[in-house]
């Protein structure tokens, strides 16, 4: 689904400033499957998903997404495979816009916002069942502001937005950095779930060893720009915490 | 009672200003003074096509081309150029000057001896009543065409541009796109503005646009505090506040030259009462 091949990224060429953040990368992630990014900062994990995203353009290689080379797609032109849920949880919605308003721009992803009325009876119905899933009693709240909502909710509200249109990607930035443990399990949960439910390939960047040991069928660790340990599905299971650990000691 | 009306008359012209500021200001979130220009373009362009007997169902069309063009050049200096809004905004209100002095070949163009907007149709047979009733007219319209469009899909987008700009890039809109459509059509707005207070006065004149953002930004600003105060929410009712700020401005610098003022004072008192509304409610939350 995902294909990075000969990924590489320098920040500010030929300055005295200048980072070679990624260091050809080559990554391929499978339909449906769920990978964990883990690594210290400044290891490239983030710029490896922008560069997936598009938000960056890597200085060499080719960024593929279902089986299509999108190298030279901005992000806005991407956003018909991916849905992105950012480590800032202020980022993913718009807070002065109602739920309802955010919602139906989720639902738009893959389409044009055309000079139509598209909220309808039908559609607040359709957002209310969507919002029932998550058991936080928001389904009816959808006129409130979306900024007058928790920073978790907010964060749980993204990720379910990310199911409105059809997606296939699904780009997870530190999504509970910012969130009480309650509020972050919940989105990791709704994460997972959505994952199975919608059989989406899902990239997880995370500090959190518990969440990188927990989900996910497989873990890649990155340093300095490269990909130092890569576990598939059988072997991520007989993975202990403790390994993981180990890894950053 | 007179001076009154004039004040609404002026207000409800003033409309389309508030209306642009309020669209690039809090709905994109970009400081956008290209208003003076873009409102003495419509001014200019009104008055020259007048006077070159042009048709008059022509004028509106192009006034409002003109000006969102205006807004386009601002925008894409803006996103294109990675220019800082206000100095895009500064660059083409000043490079507007030229054009408008150009355009109507000298300072001052009057309208005494042609039939405006206003006095086309006679529905009431006091000229200021007949005047109110098309200045209304006019309003209607252009918050009617606002609020549908705001409350569309691509309104929805566009609301998001400036309000999360990250979040709505990765709901595919092309941000740069979006907010040089919305500069296009604030501009649009401003310049329809000078349209009408161009026919509302009977004349164009190169200085009437100095200053005349700080009127829209006034009748935001009251807007927005009231908003506050009483909680909107709805698109149309926001869009009716930011006028009547617009008219409620104007009431305010009339009665203020009607207490005997000297004129000279006017910006002064403009800008005073716009701190005003703007310090107000920061001031009374510190003593609650």
């Amino acid at each position: 689904m995902i294909e990075l091949a000969g990924i590489s990224k320098t920040f500010n060429h030929g300055k005295p400033t200048e980072v070679n953040a990624l260091n050809g990368i080559d990554l391929y992630v499978e339909i449906g499957e769920f990978l964990v990014v883990v690594g210290s900062n400044g290891s490239g994990k983030s710029t490896l998903l922008n560069i997936i995203a598009g938000s960056i353009s890597p200085t060499q290689g080719t960024v593929a997404l279902d089986g299509r080379d999108v190298t030279d797609l901005a992000d806005y032109q991407r956003s018909r495979y991916i849905s992105r849920v950012f480590q800032n949880p202020l980022s993913g919605t718009a807070p002065d816009l109602s739920i309802l308003d955010n919602f139906r721009l989720a639902a738009l992803r893959t389409h044009p916002k055309s000079l139509k009325i598209g909220i309808d009876e039908g559609f607040k119905y359709k957002v209310m069942e969507k919002l029932s899933l998550l058991g936080m009693g928001l389904e009816t709240k959808i006129n409130q502001p979306m900024g007058t909502l928790s920073g978790g909710q907010r964060q749980a509200l993204t990720l379910l937005m990310s199911v409105m249109a059809n997606c296939k990607i699904l780009l997870l930035d530190e999504p509970t950095a910012a969130l009480d443990p309650r509020s972050a399990d919940i989105v990791m949960r709704t994460a997972d779930k959505l994952t199975h439910d919608f059989n989406l390939t899902t990239v997880l960047i995370t500090h959190n060893l518990k969440d990188a040991f927990t989900y996910g069928q497989r873990i890649i660790q990155m340093t300095e720009g490269r990909i130092i340990h890569d576990l598939k599905e059988d072997e991520k299971a007989k993975l202990e915490q403790a390994d993981i650990f180990k890894w950053f000691s | 009672m007179d001076f009154l009306l004039t004040a609404i008359l002026q207000g409800l012209c003033f409309a389309g200003i508030a209306l642009g500021i309020y669209i690039s200001m809090k709905i994109f979130n970009i400081p956008d003074i290209t208003t003076d220009g873009s409102y003495m373009l419509g001014a200019a362009i009104t008055a020259t096509l007048f006077t070159h007997g042009m048709k008059f169902y022509f004028i509106l069309p192009l006034v409002i081309c003109a000006g969102a063009l205006a807004g386009v050049l601002t925008g894409w200096i803006h996103t294109k150029l990675k220019v800082n809004a206000l100095l895009a905004g500064i660059l083409v209100m000043n490079g507007l000057y030229s054009i408008n002095l150009t355009t109507m070949g000298r300072s001052n163009l009057p309208l005494r001896d042609y039939t405006t907007i206003f006095t086309r149709l006679k529905i009431l047979p006091d000229v200021n009543q007949n005047t109110l009733v098309f200045a209304i007219l006019a309003v209607a319209i252009m918050i009617t065409l606002i609020g549908y469009l705001l409350k569309t899909d691509f309104g929805i987008a566009m609301r998001a541009t400036g309000n999360s700009e990250t979040m709505i890039r990765s709901l595919g809109v092309n941000t740069d796109r979006m907010k040089i459509i919305g500069l296009a059509i604030a501009n649009a707005l401003t310049a329809t503005s000078g349209y009408l207070m161009t026919q509302l006065q009977s004349f164009a004149d190169i200085n009437m646009g100095i200053g005349v953002v700080i009127l829209g930004l006034g009748a935001v600003i009251i807007g927005e505090t009231m908003i506050n105060w009483f909680n909107i929410t709805s698109v149309w009712k926001t869009l009716l506040i930011v006028i009547f700020g617009a008219i409620l401005f104007q009431l305010v610098l009339a009665l203020t030259l009607s207490l005997g003022i000297n004129p000279n004072m006017l910006k002064i008192v403009t800008s005073c009462f716009v701190l005003l509304f703007v310090g107000i409610p920061r001031l009374t939350i510190k003593t609650a």
